[in-house]
């Protein structure tokens, strides 16, 4: 599902892997696998480079040096064509949210499935059951900028899972929620995972990972401690 | 093919993801396009007017002498018959002339049109006839030809204009080249603008784009967005600059009609469409469709190719 092999990721001064003199290295020799349908906590101090590992995994960069596998294709050299459909089943929930300001929840949450191409009628049918049942639905028409903090969380979490994605990454998710929405969040992240997707969730909250016992990815200083 | 057409059905009407309305706006653009549409319009009537009189040069350059023989039908000096009748036998027996044709009063009347007016057969005038000749070979010199002709009907005039008219043909098609060229520019500055219009909105949506990017947008699926909206704008500057410049048109091809064959009446049927050649008639509605297809190139290659700098 995800491989890592001896990879290193270095930004430029263009802030992406691949364009200009490469800066310094924030991730050195990280090697792991994540197999089809795991559950893996992804844990360290900021800075540790968990964001940059996310980063890779959902191909918003690419490694500097090393192999890195996911869903079979080598990513490191890859057609820039070919990545489109592998970010399609991919899930993301951002630590920042990354929603768009000018577009309703509802918009927001089936923007993946019109980029996908799926029919209207199933969008529909599929955000309003997703707004539904992440406590939304009375504001689908309403934009983030008039929602709250949590609401925006939620909305983000939506848009990472209406697409079914195959691998769900998520950096802090449970930061603006209340610990019963937390409980309801993991529970949605093991749902999905015994339905098969695989999931990583990266965060500080020490208590959550203690509720929710799972093999853990630790980094620190760009490099990866061990699993755990 | 089946499946774009699926896709763009499937989107609902106005779902605009990146927010380009506000990104592009609809003012600017639009106000430029229609600029650059307006002096295409222009220099389209150039070109189609420098290619009309081209032509008329050009046929009239086939026919490198003119005669004019005075009080026609008066009996000639010499041989016998009318002076017309001699001037014509003399001409079509001298070697390298290979056609002489005596235009009729209507084709009279058409030539001096532009300085008598359309009475001029009422003025009761002594016009003299006028042999339209084309030779063989433009530059063949015909020695000796005036004066005979002189002593067979005195008074007659032989007027050589093969090269001058050829030398006008020739400022005519390079007059037309210069209009080809200014279409050119032109076509240029629009999509300079367009181009310079999509960076900005890029800039402005740079976050709206690599969050689609990101959630597996493809860059076809980004740039044919841009492409939409700029071809929208384009086409709408399109239309009105040709819109605006079809009074400034009329004008023009008001006041050039004494020198054409026709002259329209703004008040008769018909009228106003005679009053441009059926050439602008054709081209002008191309103006928007034109403009569309820039705005959509231009955005297409802007789009494309700063998406590259995403992985």
């Amino acid at each position: 599902m995800v491989r890592f092999d001896g990879i290193g990721l270095s930004y430029s001064r263009a802030g992406t892997s691949s364009r200009g003199t490469p800066g310094t290295e924030v991730l050195h020799d990280v090697s792991f696998v994540l197999p089809e349908g795991g559950f893996h906590w992804l844990l360290g101090p900021s800075g540790a480079g968990k964001t940059s590992l996310l980063r890779l995994m959902y191909l918003a960069v690419r490694p500097t040096r090393g192999s890195l596998t996911i869903f079979g294709t080598h990513i490191e050299t890859a057609e820039r064509r070919a990545l489109p459909g592998l970010r399609q089943r991919i899930g993301v929930v951002f630590q920042d949210f990354r929603l768009l300001p000018h577009l309703s929840a509802f918009d927001n949450v089936a923007l993946p499935l019109r980029i996908a191409g799926r029919p209207e009628g199933q969008i529909r049918a599929d955000v309003s059951e997703m707004l539904r049942w992440v406590g939304l639905a009375q504001q689908a028409q309403v934009r983030p900028a008039e929602l709250s903090g949590g609401e925006q969380q939620r909305v983000a979490i939506a848009r990472a899972v209406i697409n079914r994605p195959s691998l769900l990454l998520a950096d802090e998710p449970t930061g603006n929620l209340d610990d019963a929405q937390a409980m309801r969040l993991m529970q949605l992240f093991r749902e999905m995972n015994r339905l098969g997707t695989t999931v990583v969730v990266a965060t500080h909250n020490e208590s959550l990972v203690a509720r929710h016992p799972a093999p853990a990815l630790r980094l620190d200083h760009g490099r990866l401690l061990g699993r755990h | 093919m089946a499946v774009l057409r699926t896709r763009r059905v499937l989107r609902p009407a106005g779902f605009d993801e990146l927010g380009l309305r506000r990104a592009l706006a609809d003012r600017m653009l639009p106000f430029l396009v229609a600029a650059m549409s307006f002096l295409a319009a222009l220099t389209m009537a150039g070109w189609v007017g420098a290619a009309s009189l081209a032509r008329h040069w050009q046929q009239g350059a086939g026919s490198a002498l003119t005669v004019q023989v005075p009080q026609p039908q008066e009996p000639a000096a010499q041989g016998g018959g009318s002076r017309l009748a001699r001037v014509v036998g003399l001409l079509s027996g001298t070697p390298g002339i290979v056609e002489v044709r005596p235009l009729d009063d209507e084709e009279l009347a058409d030539l001096l049109r532009p300085w008598l007016g359309s009475g001029a057969e009422r003025l009761a005038l002594p016009l003299p006839a006028v042999i339209a000749v084309r030779l063989a070979d433009p530059e063949l010199r015909l020695d000796g030809l005036a004066g005979r002709l002189g002593t067979a009907a005195p008074g007659t005039l032989v007027e050589s204009h093969g090269v001058w008219i050829g030398r006008l043909a020739k400022l005519a098609r390079s007059l037309q080249a210069c209009a080809g060229l200014a279409l050119l520019v032109v076509a240029g500055v629009a999509a300079s603008v367009i181009a310079v219009a999509t960076r900005a909105g890029l800039a402005a949506r740079r976050e709206a784009i690599e969050i689609v990017h990101g959630l597996g947008a493809s860059d076809g699926y980004i740039a044919a967005r841009f492409a939409g909206r700029a071809t929208l704008l384009a086409a709408t500057g399109g239309a009105a600059g040709a819109v605006a410049a079809l009074p400034v048109l009329l004008a023009l091809g008001s006041l050039a009609a004494p020198f054409g064959a026709v002259q329209p009446g703004f008040d008769s049927p018909g009228g106003v469409l005679a009053a441009l050649p059926a050439a602008l008639w054709l081209t002008l509605p191309g103006l928007p469709v034109v403009s569309a297809v820039i705005g959509c190139l231009t955005a297409q290659g802007t789009v494309r190719s700063w998406l590259r700098r995403l992985p």
